[in-house]
C-alpha cells in the first residue's frame, strides 16, 4: 500500500496532516517527496543512518585550453546557458547539443550531483528524504530516487507513507505515479478550490484513486459547501473535515506532530481520518 | 524593473503579497507559478489575449530514417529510443534541445511544436497582467515560465514565483532587479527561508523580507534578519479578517490598514533596490 499526500498548493496542510499519518502508522516507511523543502525530518526527528549522493543531471564543461572561440556552442544552446564561451551552470540543461557542434571536442558533459539521498532512523521508523542542491535541475529524478531508496528500506509487510510535493508538475507526477491512493488536502478557499481541480485532474490521468480531507474547514463554510458539491460529483469520498486549531501553531513550534496533543480537536479529527483510511484498505484488503 | 516575490516553501502568503503591493503601487504583475497559478483570482483581469506555449519536438520521417540510432544516443533525456521496428518518442521526456536534429546523418528529423501550456493577458483596471498555466500532465514549466518573462516589459513589475528552489524557481528569478521573500514565522519556515536566501545570493540578487502572520514581537524570523543582516521590508500580522478576504478571493488592501501596509512594503522594496 502506497499512499501519497497531496495539495495543488503549498501551506494547505499537507505536512501536518502527513507527519500525523506518519507518527499514526508506526508500521510503515517514511517519504518526504518534497525535496526542495523537506519538513518531515523536523518533526519526525531523529538520526541520517545513510547518505548517499544522487546524480541527477549532467552539466557541461568548456575546456579553455581546446576552444578556439569560434561561438558555435552558444549559437546552438537553446537554453541561453553559454555566453563568452563560458557555461552558466543554473541555465545549462545537460543536453549536449553544444558537444555536438563544437569543432575542437572542447565540451565535455560532467555528472552534477542534484542532491543527497538521506534515510533517517526516527522513533517511528525509517523516513527516506533528500536534500536537493539548490536551484537544481530535475527535482522529479530525485524524488524517485527517494522513493527507490525507501522501496530497498521497506520490509514487506509495510506500508509506504509519501509527503507529496506542492504544484501539478514533474516533482508531483514523480511522487504520485504508481501510488495506490493520493489523499488531496485542501483548504477552503477560492485558490484551493482552484488548485484542488488542477491536482485532482492530475491523479485522474495518472488513474490513483483520490481521497479528500479539508484543512481549516471553519475559516469559510460557503466554500466547504462548494467543495463537497464538487467532491460528490467526481466521486470522491471526502474523508474528514479539520478544523481551524492555534494548538497547530504550537506543535510546529515545538516540533511534534499535531497528533500527539491530545487536547487539539485538529489532532482528534486527523486521528478520525487515518482510521477511516486504514479501515477502508484493511477492509479491501490492497497491501 | 523587475521586482520578483518568491518563498522557500508554498503557502506562506507569496501570492498574498504579490498581488496587493502589485495593485497599490500600480506595478503590473505576472504569475510565474505555473504549476497553480492563483494571482488572477484576486486580481480579476479582464483577459484580452491568449497565446500557446510550445517547445520545438523532433518528428522523425520513418522513409528517410536509415535506423543509426545516433538520435538516441545524443538525447541526454531518454526521449528517443531505438527499437528494432525504428525510433520511438516519449514526448513528455523532451526538452526541445535539438540535438537529435543535428546528429540525423540523413536529414530525417524535423522539428514540430508541441504545445505545453498557454499564457493569459490581460488588465485590471489599473495594472497590467499576464499570467502562465502548465497544461496538466505535462513535466516541464520553465519553457512557460521564459516566455513569460520574454513578454515583461521595461515598467515595474512584480514576478509571482513558483515555491521552492528548483529550476522553475531560477527560471522565475533570472534577471530581476530584486527579490522579495515571503516567509512565516515557523520553524519550517525558517528552514525553507534559509534555502531560498542561498539562492538569491547565490544568483547576486538583492533581496529582502517579508514576514507574515507575524503575530509576535521578536520572532525568529525577525532574529534571523538582524543576524544577517537582511532588510525586513514587512511584518504583516495575522487577522481573522485577513483569512476571510483571502478565502472569498479579495484583495486584503480593500481593507484600509492592509492598503497602508502593503504601500509602505512597496515603498521600502524601492528602497532595497537603491540600496544594493
Ligand atoms: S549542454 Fe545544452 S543547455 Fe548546457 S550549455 Fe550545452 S547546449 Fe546549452
Ligand atoms: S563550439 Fe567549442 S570551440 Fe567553439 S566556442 Fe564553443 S567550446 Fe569553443
Ligand atoms: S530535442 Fe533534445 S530532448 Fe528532445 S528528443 Fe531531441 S535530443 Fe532528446
Ligand atoms: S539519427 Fe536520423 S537516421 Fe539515425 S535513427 Fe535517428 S532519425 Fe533515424
Amino acid at each position: 500500500m502506497q499512499l501519497v499526500i497531496i495539495s495543488g498548493k503549498g501551506g494547505t496542510g499537507k505536512t501536518t496532516v502527513a507527519a500525523s499519518f506518519a507518527y499514526l502508522s508506526e508500521n510503515s516507511i517514511k517519504v518526504d517527496c518534497d525535496v526542495d523543502a523537506s519538513n518531515l525530518h523536523i518533526i519526525l526527528g531523529g538520526d541520517d543512518i545513510e547518505k548517499k549522493p544522487y546524480i541527477g543531471a549532467k552539466l557541461a564543461h568548456i575546456d579553455s585550453d581546446k576552444c578556439i572561440k569560434c561561438g558555435a556552442c552558444e549559437k546552438v544552446c537553446r537554453f541561453g546557458a553559454i555566453k563568452d564561451f563560458r557555461i552558466e551552470p543554473l541555465k545549462c540543461e545537460g543536453c549536449g547539443a553544444c558537444k555536438v557542434v563544437c569543432p575542437s571536442e572542447a565540451i565535455r558533459l560532467e555528472d552534477e550531483i542534484t542532491g543527497d539521498t538521506i534515510i533517517t532512523q526516527t522513533k517511528r521508523g525509517l523516513l527516506s528524504r533528500a536534500e536537493m542542491v539548490i536551484g537544481a535541475e530535475g527535482s522529479g529524478k530525485l524524488v524517485t530516487q527517494v522513493r527507490k531508496t525507501a522501496m530497498q528500506h521497506k520490509k514487506e509487510d509495510e506500508w509506504v507513507m509519501m509527503d507529496g510535493t506542492p504544484g501539478i508538475g514533474c516533482a508531483v507526477m514523480a511522487s504520485i505515479t504508481g501510488c495506490d491512493a493520493a489523499l488531496i488536502v485542501v483548504e477552503p478557499t477560492q485558490s484551493g478550490i482552484n488548485d484542488f481541480e488542477r491536482v485532482h485532474s492530475l491523479t485522474k490521468q495518472f488513474g490513483i484513486k483520490a481521497f479528500v480531507c479539508i484543512n481549516k474547514y471553519d475559516i469559510n463554510e460557503t466554500i466547504v459547501f462548494e467543495i463537497e458539491k464538487l467532491c460528490q460529483r467526481e466521486g470522491i469520498e471526502v474523508l474528514g473535515k479539520i478544523p481551524f486549531d492555534p494548538c497547530v501553531k504550537t506543535a510546529v513550534n515545538d516540533f511534534r506532530p499535531i497528533v500527539s496533543y491530545e487536547e487539539s480537536k485538529a489532532g482528534k479529527e486527523i486521528i478520525n481520518i487515518w482510521n477511516a483510511f486504514k479501515n477502508k484498505y484493511k477492509e479491501e484488503d490492497i497491501k | 524593473m523587475k521586482i520578483a516575490v518568491l518563498s522557500g516553501k508554498g503557502g506562506t502568503g507569496k501570492t498574498t503579497v504579490s498581488t496587493n503591493i502589485a495593485t497599490v503601487m500600480n506595478w503590473n504583475y505576472v504569475d510565474c507559478d505555473v504549476e497553480e497559478p492563483n494571482g488572477f483570482i484576486f486580481l480579476k483581469p479582464e483577459v484580452k489575449k491568449t497565446e500557446y506555449v510550445k517547445i520545438p519536438v523532433p518528428k522523425i520521417d520513418e522513409e528517410k530514417c536509415i535506423r543509426c540510432n545516433k538520435c538516441a544516443d545524443v538525447c541526454q533525456f531518454n526521449a528517443l529510443a531505438g527499437t528494432k521496428t525504428g525510433i520511438i518518442f516519449f514526448d513528455k521526456l523532451c526538452h526541445g534541445c535539438g540535438a537529435c536534429t543535428m546528429v540525423c546523418p540523413v536529414g530525417a528529423i524535423t522539428e514540430e511544436g508541441r504545445k505545453i501550456g498557454k499564457i493569459d493577458i490581460g488588465n485590471t483596471e489599473s495594472i497590467k497582467c499576464m499570467r502562465g498555466l502548465l497544461d496538466i500532465g505535462e513535466p516541464m514549466a520553465p519553457p512557460i515560465i521564459k516566455r513569460l518573462k520574454a513578454l515583461v516589459d521595461e515598467e515595474t513589475t512584480i514576478i509571482d514565483c513558483s515555491p521552492g528552489s528548483s529550476c522553475s524557481v531560477v527560471a522565475a528569478i533570472e534577471g530581476v532587479d530584486v527579490a522579495i521573500l515571503v516567509t512565516e514565522a515557523t520553524p519550517f519556515g525558517l528552514h525553507d527561508l534559509k534555502i531560498a536566501v542561498e539562492l538569491v545570493r547565490q544568483m547576486n540578487i538583492p533581496f529582502g523580507i517579508v514576514l507574515n502572520r507575524a503575530d509576535e514581537e521578536h520572532d525568529l524570523i525577525t532574529r534571523y534578519c538582524e543576524e544577517e543582516k537582511i532588510a525586513l521590508v514587512g511584518k504583516i500580522p495575522y487577522a481573522k479578517k485577513a483569512a476571510v478576504l483571502y478565502s472569498e478571493g479579495k484583495l486584503l488592501i480593500e481593507d484600509e490598514e492592509y492598503n497602508k501596509m502593503f504601500k509602505g512594503i512597496g515603498e521600502r522594496i524601492l528602497g532595497v533596490k537603491a540600496c544594493s
